[in-house]
């Protein structure tokens, strides 16, 4: 280490770039032997190292998403329609002012935010007794688990067919329970089928997401209220819910975030029939099935938007308990 | 007494292991009973098929449409999750063990893709893919596949990689061992069961991805096997295709079985640990 006999003052410009000091926690301590040059030609290797690393995968990520979410602001600001396209020109906001007043619009909004709403407290609600099960059960517990990661699993345009085939009159076994009614066809019926879709599909991945949580319960701090006295319906709200609640919150945003997007169960059980798309169907009508770059990139730059502020709530909410922050560790 | 307590709350526990068993199978059954019947006994809304007879599958695999989806399905899958975990790997070995700036700024990054909605890509990469001719390609599948499993494969093998115990990689070192010995013999086998567990993770979003398949797509040439079931016909073109679906939607969940039947403690383990640990 004593080779290190850069120019000093190489090393204080170095230092002096270093941008606010967020890990100033961690180096201050190693500098401390050495408060002159707390950047080492390791110190400096490592970092190259990291961004070489990381790098690749940064890269992917941002051109990716990050480029074309911009093109799409572009292409939003424009009347750009494939089937005619030398009417292609600048028009401002205009696409805007025609999904925001478009009634098909609205209600697709309405649509995907009751979908996700009543899908996603459904699931906590089943979620949590799934993971209780997954966590606790005596018997079976490879069995179950097993059972819960098909859902999982499970292509979701495959489990959308069963789903469809199922409430089918005359082929359906579901639909055959209901004296042969045709549930696709009826509005109302069709959303609860197309919720009972994706409440299948996705209460594991909740039911896991939960059950990590579960996994830091202290075992003694149960047995303590047990012996106290406190019966399950206490253990559960009183030990249980408070140290699980990042893990509910992280759940929470995830499933949340996720039904927001719904699209292959609606996209199968009644390809939008009925007032039944999502925004996510009534987008992808408008681009492949209409070719309307203009009107399309106008709704995903919505659904964007939409996407960030309930993200920016919940992480709002609860701030550094996100998955992957280091602060995790530290609380 | 006491014993009478536990069989009793076995019992309670065996019986709620029966519900979710019964209730995560019968549409997969379902699908598969369909698969099995013939065309006069399809409509007849029994759950299990009165005849057996395997000629939807025949059907299926007789005509180039369903296997040229599954060549591109399993092609995509395979080379995305390869492509993903390399990348993800590299990414998370800096994640868990080096100290640099910006490195918050990726777990962010990654964090917001995690939550992107994919629908808003759809346009612009549309436009995007067909000005440099991606569009109808692997390559025009797999970009965005790679992107979104990011995310995932970095939460995952980060969380695997902080419980490697690292020194022992230092010990080896001590011992004699070179700097490669010490990867190969050492760090290789221990850093395994995470990357083959997050391939998994990262296949199986592949494999089901729908909205990308069918919007970046217009032909046989790369649409896989989730975007062409809902294009299929029957043998010709005026029978009813439920069967021929049924089959090939039979044949693309096998593997997601296998997957979850081997390797059910590791897909768990790999799923509950990049969540909350970080």
């Amino acid at each position: 280490m004593s080779i290190n006999a850069t120019p000093a003052g190489a090393e204080v410009t170095a230092e002096a770039e270093r941008p606010g000091g967020r890990h100033a926690a961690v180096p201050a301590q190693r500098a401390g032997r050495r408060a002159r040059t707390p950047l080492s030609e390791n110190k400096r290797a490592e970092r190259r190292l990291g961004w070489l690393l990381c790098a690749p995968a940064a890269l992917v990520m941002v051109l990716v998403t990050a480029y074309p979410i911009i093109y799409s602001v572009w292409l939003s600001l424009q009347r750009f329609d494939l089937r005619f396209p030398d009417q292609r020109e600048f028009i401002g906001l205009e696409n805007y002012a025609t999904v925001l007043t478009n009634q098909f619009w609205w209600t697709a909004f309405g649509v995907t935010a009751l979908i996700t709403v009543v899908t996603v407290a459904i699931e906590l609600v089943l979620g949590m007794a799934l993971a209780l099960l997954m966590h606790r059960t005596l018997v079976g517990r490879g069995i179950v688990r097993t059972a819960a990661l098909i859902p999982y699993g499970i292509v979701t345009v495959v489990a959308a067919f069963s789903w469809r085939y199922a409430w089918t009159p005359g082929t359906g076994y579901l639909a055959n329970l209901f004296d042969g009614s045709a549930p696709l066809t009826e509005r109302a019926s069709s959303l609860a089928i197309i919720m009972l879709a994706e409440i299948w599909k996705t209460t594991p991945f909740m039911a896991l997401l939960l059950m990590a949580g579960l996994a830091l319960v202290p075992e003694d701090l149960l047995k303590a209220a047990s012996t106290d006295g406190a019966t399950a319906w206490q253990r559960f709200t009183k030990v249980m819910l408070p140290v699980m609640k990042p893990a509910i919150l992280v759940a929470l945003l995830f499933r949340t975030l996720d039904a927001f997007r719904v699209f292959d169960n609606i996209f199968v059980l009644t390809a939008g029939g009925n007032e039944t798309s999502s925004v996510s169907m009534l987008a992808y009508n408008n681009l492949i099935r209409g070719l309307n770059l203009g009107i399309g990139s106008t709704m995903s730059v919505l659904i964007f938007l939409t996407v960030a502020i309930i993200a920016f709530v919940f992480v709002k909410l609860f701030g550094t308990a996100a998955p992957g922050s280091d602060d995790g560790e530290r609380r | 007494m006491a014993t009478e307590t536990t069989t009793r709350a076995k019992l309670r526990w065996g019986l709620l292991d029966v519900i979710v068993v019964v209730f995560a199978f019968i549409p997969v059954l379902w699908i598969a009973s369909l698969s099995f019947k013939t065309p006069a006994t399809l409509a007849d809304g029994k759950f299990w098929p009165r005849e057996w007879t395997l000629d939807n599958y025949r059907t299926i695999f007789a005509t180039d449409q369903f296997i040229r989806a599954l060549v591109n399905s399993i092609g995509i899958a395979l080379i995305a999750t390869l492509v993903a975990v390399v990348l993800g790997a590299m990414a998370a070995y800096a994640i868990s063990r080096l100290d640099f700036p910006g490195k918050k700024l990726l777990v962010g990054v990654s964090l917001l893709i995690a939550m992107f909605p994919q629908v808003s890509l759809v346009s612009p990469l549309f436009e995007i893919e067909r000005q440099l001719g991606l569009f109808d390609t692997w390559p025009g599948l797999i970009l965005p596949y790679i992107t979104f499993a990011l995310p995932l494969a970095i939460y995952t093998l980060s969380a695997f990689f902080k419980q490697i115990p690292w020194d022992l990689e230092k010990a080896a070192k001590m011992d004699g061992a070179t700097q490669g010995q010490a990867f190969r013999r050492v760090i290789a086998p221990l850093a395994a069961p995470g990357l083959f567990t997050t391939a998994i993770l990262v296949f199986i979003f592949c494999w089901n991805d729908f909205l990308f398949a069918i919007s970046l797509t217009s032909t046989e040439r790369s649409r896989t096997v989730p975007a062409a079931l809902s294009f299929f016909t029957g043998a010709s073109q005026f029978e009813d295709p439920t069967g021929a679906i049924c089959a090939a939607a039979v044949v693309i969940t096998i593997p997601i079985i296998l997957f979850v039947l081997f390797f059910q403690r590791r897909i768990v383990s790999g799923l509950t640990s990049g969540a909350v640990k970080g």
